[in-house]
């Protein structure tokens, strides 16, 4: 009987931890909108307050959002339109087109998605009639037939804003902003961008169409305050279904955030960049090692987690390399050293390693010359060495210049990992010259 | 409309009909009757008199001017042929913003009797097209339902101002020798009009015609017609007690009205008719080895030319409608006798009648040349019996006719309206779908006689369902209107002085004056008031920053110009608008100038052609045309052709046509423009100066207009610092819009005066002017901050503006070990570099070269230095 009632315990806890596994992934995958943006509380009052002039009052309007990646713009609209929508005044009475300049990628694909998302009367289905200029004059036509009091408010909101500033004569642009700025539909534009110098991109008449309105989302935080987030974001919340693992889980995450390698994790995360987009995907690693035979967050996650993520790339395929091809490495790292930098061949190359092998070697012995050119070619292939210009005249491939795409800290580092690296080797790459 | 002869490929010759009836010394001018108009590839001439409505070649093909001939002349050299005309407008050709003043939907067939005398009412003879039938309506009566489309209907009077009531009397024409008395058409009674001598000639040769008719050389149906208006006089005394009769009460006049024949045939004519279309097919298909191009033209013809056979004599305008009487007598007999087959017939009749009658054209030829051959062998023998009985019965009725001539009844009259509304419109589809039946009919029953049993039951029992279908057929709109769906909640109206002041201050709200634009108001003005006046052409080029309120201005002349246009100080004109940055090509503008101007779709080379040809073409009633072309720079594509025709055709002649050009650039013409096109846009030039912040000033404070909402200092601020900036009003409006809603927040908790005051105006300028690098760079985090540090330590290392990353990240590492960080690795660097590199604040090139991308600052290194310190 005990057993089973263990067993039960157990299952119920796998339940309980499968569940607020979910909870957190969610959340950190950016499926939900927090409940409220974090430290933008200005520009979301900004944003509320204008767009609710435009479903309320009728006003148009027009405004950038503007911040680095991962810093919340479309985080931000989206609690906004949410709350917006939660008012029963705009409630029915707005319409949103949304448009991403990466998939508009021309006015006349963006003009057919805004007709689309208006349902307006050449829509059949899901497929929108007419020539690019017919549907131009079309929407036009249909944004100045209605008026101020009348017609519902269209919210345009267009992701990446910087690409539909390259469009062609930026008419799409030049439209909606003339639209906001006449006795038409009302309309609000809205722009979210990363590029601070996106204004300069507009057109004159286009730029002075715009309203110049801007909010920027640049995050202010402090290390503490980031803390204090990393521990909302891990917190489950108190509706959780089990109180008494979600105190249990809520007391292991305090505690992890006191802890010092945790800290120092976190510091260098938090100085590499402030957005929530890369400490999420920190903590989602973290979170994804939790598992039913440890169910709470300990802090060798987190320093998993780190680990593969701080990881350089580079220095991970040079751990894969065969002892040959890493002697060439170092055989181009001398040669850089020694030229500061210039570009090389194959040739001085196989002269360097072939001094190290008549030298220096004990443990290495000689090889072939064409099995040392394959191992260069590979070396080539794994874009470890690149052709300086890719190959404009026939030069014969031992004398083709090329340059080393690796830092010097990277060699090092790669070699100190390298497992079973003969110790004449690391030598030769720590001597000054060859 | 689109059934009217295609004017423009074909050739048509004008020729005098008889002598001249009149000629006046003076002015060397002899005075004619009629004249015919034979086309090309046609048989037959149409005949246009005096006193006829006609059509005149305009811009529009579908819709040609309608006019009433009134006067015929040559002069001396008796080449040019003068016709003095009273118009007729459609519903197209009245200026737009007048069209609401009908206060109903115009009827698609409706034109109105055009009094204006400024309008010039003589026209080259040569443009005249041909006849059309044009039916009185008194005003109270609804229009006629189901009638052919290519009869008009007029019903009220349009003096450019308003729309009045016509006076029945007004359609009559006064110089017409021959006009009949003006009651003619009225419901009271009337003298007599002798029957057109012309109308009985022609029915003279149309039975000679007939008679020779085997050759199949002529045309069925004129001689159909030409025979059925012999018939006319013949017939009145045979039927006049009866139609007395049946005209006496409503009852009997509306069941008239039912039954009435759609043509004006009797029962034999209709066989005639048929067996002579038949033979004569048969005929040609026998002749002709592809014979379904010329056979189609033969049956096109045939509504066209009855139209126009009855439009001859419009003047003895009664006399189409006696035959009718008979014919619709014997076809009560008719359907006395074949009750049964009616039925049947009719359910025959319906597929046909729910065809379009343009399809039923396309249809019958290639249905006729494909039966006509099989059943040849028993039409022509049915056919030749038939005439032969035909031209007897023509030959007795000619006689009698002679002696006919005055003698009419007055009882008839009173039922003339309704039976010409029931069955002239129908005419002409009936005709058409009429080839269609006997087709039918042919291949299904073989026998003539059947065929002509059918036939003439058939015809009885149409009028019914297609009184019903014909309005149920509704032509699909030309475009739809687009629109955004109307909100369910009305929108909130501003509720406290700040909400007010915003309103006002949207740039959209429209200001009662332009304050500030005195000077080019009044030019421009000028300009086109004078050209207006003048009924002449011309270009005018403006140009200025934007926001300085180039084309608010011409808006406001256009609508101040409207305005006096309105109170008849100066002439009517057409206000267009093209914007460059709205259309998606420069051939577009053809597109779009065509489209406002007469409603026209077109692709932009038809277009082009059609313009080319409004504005070249001398037309009479052609009003000013009044073009504003914004956003001029993006209509050059690199033949210019565009702003060449655009600004040549306000130089012809006949062009009426005032252009107004809007561009940015004051030297656009010199830098963009080749010679020619830029010598046609002549020297007419204006340049809008950006406004001063005294202009900005006075534009706020008229648009605020009383509305306290701002101080006085706060004014100034805004409107100096624009001015220094660019001087745009739109800006400075927008700062006063942002500045507002900083007052409204902060307001709550300092309870100042409640105006916008220095400090929220001061925080709006900082907002929309500052440059945002500074903070940004405050903001970012300490490795991005670093690795400015190392881009600024680089470039001085290296004396250049540039520099790879690699040597960047050396730099970068070691100011991280100064710091005490950690060292960055290459990954993490190439992502803080990347993301520096997204915002801007960097410029990289070539990140495909990995450690060797080109990094350089777009920002000043005093401005990174200046945000590093102060953090």
């Amino acid at each position: 009987v005990q057993d089973r009632c263990g067993c039960v315990l157990m299952m119920l806890c796998d339940g309980v931890c499968v569940q607020a596994q979910k909870l957190l992934r969610e959340r950190l995958c950016h499926q939900k909108l927090p409940d409220q943006p974090v430290g933008l509380d200005s520009q979301y009052k900004h944003l509320l307050e204008l767009l609710r002039r435009t479903a309320v009052h009728g006003e148009s309007n027009s405004v950038l959002i503007v911040g680095p990646r991962g810093s919340g713009k479309t985080m931000l609209l989206g609690c906004v339109l949410r709350e917006l929508m939660s008012l029963k005044e705009a409630q029915k009475n707005v319409l949103l087109v949304e448009l991403n300049g990466l998939l508009q990628t021309d006015d006349k694909i963006a003009l057919k998605e805004i007709t689309r998302q208006l349902h307006l009367e050449n829509v059949v289905g899901d497929k929108v009639f007419g020539s690019f200029a017919e549907n131009l004059a079309f929407l036009l036509e249909a944004l100045k037939k209605g008026d101020k009091s009348s017609s519902r408010p269209v919210l345009f909101v267009l992701d990446e804003f910087d690409l539909f500033a390259h469009h062609k004569n930026q008419t799409l642009l030049y439209n909606l902003l003339d639209v906001s700025q006449s006795a038409q539909t009302p309309v609000a534009v809205l722009g979210l961008t990363c590029r601070l110098d996106v204004l300069e991109l507009l057109e004159k008449r286009v730029k002075s169409r715009f309203s110049h309105r801007q909010i920027h989302l640049f995050s202010s935080l402090s290390f503490a305050q980031y803390l204090d987030v990393v521990r909302a974001q891990l917190s489950l919340p108190p509706d959780f279904p089990d109180p008494k693992f979600s105190d249990e889980w809520n007391h292991s995450v305090t505690k992890l955030c006191e802890d010092k390698t945790v800290e120092e994790i976190l510091r260098r995360n938090f100085n590499g960049s402030k957005d929530f987009r890369s400490l999420h995907s920190l903590l989602f690693l973290a979170v994804s090692r939790v598992s039913v035979s440890h169910s709470t967050l300990r802090e060798a996650d987190l320093i998993e987690a780190w680990r593969l993520i701080s990881v350089d790339s580079k220095a991970n395929v040079l751990h894969g390399l065969s002892i040959l091809e890493l002697c060439l490495i170092i055989a181009m790292k001398h040669l850089n050293d020694t030229y500061d930098g210039e570009p090389f061949n194959f040739q001085m190359v196989h002269n360097e390693f072939k001094k190290f092998i008549q030298r220096k070697s004990h443990s290495i012995h000689k090889f072939e010359k064409p099995v040392v050119m394959k191992a260069f070619e590979h070396l080539l292939q794994l874009e470890l060495v690149r052709p300086v210009d890719s190959g404009v005249c026939k030069v014969q491939r031992e004398y083709q210049l090329m340059r080393l795409m690796l830092e010097h800290g990277q060699v090092m580092e790669a070699l100190q990992r390298y497992p079973q690296c003969p110790t004449d080797v690391k030598q030769w790459a720590l001597s000054a010259f060859g | 409309m689109s059934r009217y002869i295609t004017r423009l490929r074909m050739r048509r010759t004008y020729k005098w009909n008889g002598r001249p009836v009149g000629e006046d010394r003076k002015l060397k001018r002899q005075y004619y009757e009629s004249m015919s108009i034979s086309v090309e590839g046609k048989t037959e001439d149409a005949t246009v008199s005096l006193g006829q409505y006609i059509l005149i070649e305009g811009d529009d093909d579908d819709n040609p001017f309608v006019a009433q001939l009134l006067k015929l002349y040559t002069d001396d050299s008796g080449k040019k042929k003068t016709a003095v005309l009273q118009w007729f407008v459609r519903m197209c050709e009245v200026p737009q913003n007048k069209r609401k003043l009908l206060g109903r939907d115009p009827h698609p067939q409706e034109i109105f009797f055009y009094q204006d005398r400024s309008c010039d009412n003589e026209v080259d003879g040569e443009t005249i097209l041909g006849a059309v039938q044009i039916e009185y309506v008194p005003v109270q009566d609804p229009f006629p339902v189901g009638k052919s489309r290519d009869i008009l209907f007029v019903k009220l009077l349009w003096d450019t101002k308003s729309f009045r009531a016509l006076d029945p009397e007004l359609m009559q024409p006064s110089q017409s020798p021959k006009s009949p008395p003006p009651s003619s058409r009225g419901p009271q009674t009337r003298a007599l009009p002798t029957p057109d001598p012309s109308v009985m000639k022609r029915a003279m040769s149309g039975i000679l015609t007939r008679g020779s008719m085997s050759t199949g050389k002529m045309s069925s149906s004129e001689a159909e017609s030409l025979h059925s208006a012999s018939k006319l006089s013949a017939a009145k005394a045979l039927s006049a007690k009866r139609r007395s009769q049946a005209v006496s009460g409503p009852q009997v006049r509306k069941k008239l009205d039912l039954c009435s024949p759609s043509k004006n045939m009797s029962r034999d004519d209709v066989l005639g008719e048929l067996l002579d279309e038949r033979s004569e097919k048969t005929l040609t298909s026998k002749l002709n080895t592809s014979p379904t191009g010329r056979i189609s033209i033969s049956i096109r013809l045939t509504p066209l030319n009855l139209n126009k056979e009855e439009c001859v004599s419009p003047l003895s305008s009664h006399s189409p409608d006696k035959p009718r009487m008979t014919a619709h007598d014997k076809d009560d007999a008719a359907r006395a006798r074949t009750p049964s087959r009616r039925k049947d017939s009719a359910a025959l009749r319906e597929p046909a009648l729910a065809a379009l009658a343009e399809e039923e054209h396309e249809d019958s030829p290639i249905n006729t040349a494909a039966t006509s051959r099989s059943k040849r062998k028993s039409a022509q023998l049915v056919s030749s019996r038939i005439k032969k009985q035909l031209n007897l019965l023509g030959n007795k009725i000619g006689l009698q006719s002679d002696g006919e001539d005055g003698d009419d009844d007055d009882c008839f009259i009173p039922s003339k309206i309704d039976l010409q509304s029931s069955s002239d419109e129908e005419e002409e589809a009936k005709i058409d779908s009429e080839d269609e039946l006997i087709v039918k009919k042919h291949r299904g029953s073989g026998t003539s006689r059947s065929t002509e049993k059918t036939r003439v039951s058939a015809r009885t029992p149409r009028k019914t369902p297609s009184k019903k279908t014909a309005p149920a057929t509704p032509r699909t709109p030309r475009h739809a209107t687009p629109s955004i769906p109307s909100r369910t909640a009305p929108a909130r109206k501003p509720g406290n002085v700040l909400e007010e002041a915003r309103a006002r201050l949207h740039v959209s709200s429209v200001p009662e004056s332009l304050p500030c634009r005195e000077q080019e108001f009044q030019d421009i003005y000028n300009f086109v008031e004078s050209k207006v006046i003048d009924g002449t052409g011309g270009c005018m080029y403006i140009s200025g920053v934007p926001g300085t309120g180039k084309t608010a201005t011409v808006h406001e002349v256009i609508r101040s110009l409207q305005q006096s246009a309105e109170q008849d100080e100066i002439p009517h004109f057409r206000f267009i608008e093209i914007n460059g940055m709205k259309m998606t090509d420069p051939h577009q503008a053809y597109v779009q100038i065509l489209q406002k101007l007469t409603d026209q779709k077109a692709t932009p080379d038809h277009a082009a052609a059609l313009l080319e040809k409004r504005f070249s073409a001398p037309a009479p009633k052609k009003e000013t045309v009044v073009l504003l072309v914004d956003e001029l720079d993006l209509l050059w594509t690199r033949k210019q052709n565009v702003m060449y025709n655009l600004f040549d055709w306000p130089t012809r002649r006949n062009a009426r046509l005032v252009v107004l050009t809007i561009a940015n650039t004051m030297d656009l013409p010199e830098r963009i423009m080749i010679n020619r096109v830029a010598s046609r846009l002549g020297l007419t030039r204006m340049s809008f100066q950006p406004y001063t912040f005294k202009q900005l000033q006075q534009i706020i404070t008229s648009r605020l207009n009383r509305v306290k909402a701002f101080e006085e200092d706060a004014l100034q601020l805004v409107s100096r610092k624009v001015a220094a900036l660019s001087g745009d009003a739109r800006r400075c409006l927008d700062i006063c819009r942002r500045a507002t809603e900083i007052c409204e927040h902060s307001g709550s908790q300092k309870n100042s005066s409640g105006l916008v005051g220095m400090s929220h105006v001061m925080e709006a300028l900082d907002e929309m002017f500052s440059s945002s690098y500074i903070s940004a760079i405050r903001c970012a985090s300490v490795q991005e901050q670093l690795f400015l540090r190392a881009v600024i330590a680089e470039f001085r290392r290296l004396g250049l503006e540039e520099a790879t990353f690699q040597q960047v990240f050396v730099q970068h590492q070691a100011l991280c070990r100064v710091e005490g960080l950690q060292p960055a690795n290459v990954s993490e660097g190439l992502t803080v570099c990347q993301r520096l590199g997204s915002c801007r604040l960097l410029l990289l090139e070539g990140s495909r070269l990995d450690l060797f991308l080109r990094i350089r600052l777009n920002v000043s290194q005093d401005d990174v230095l200046y945000a590093l310190k102060a953090d």
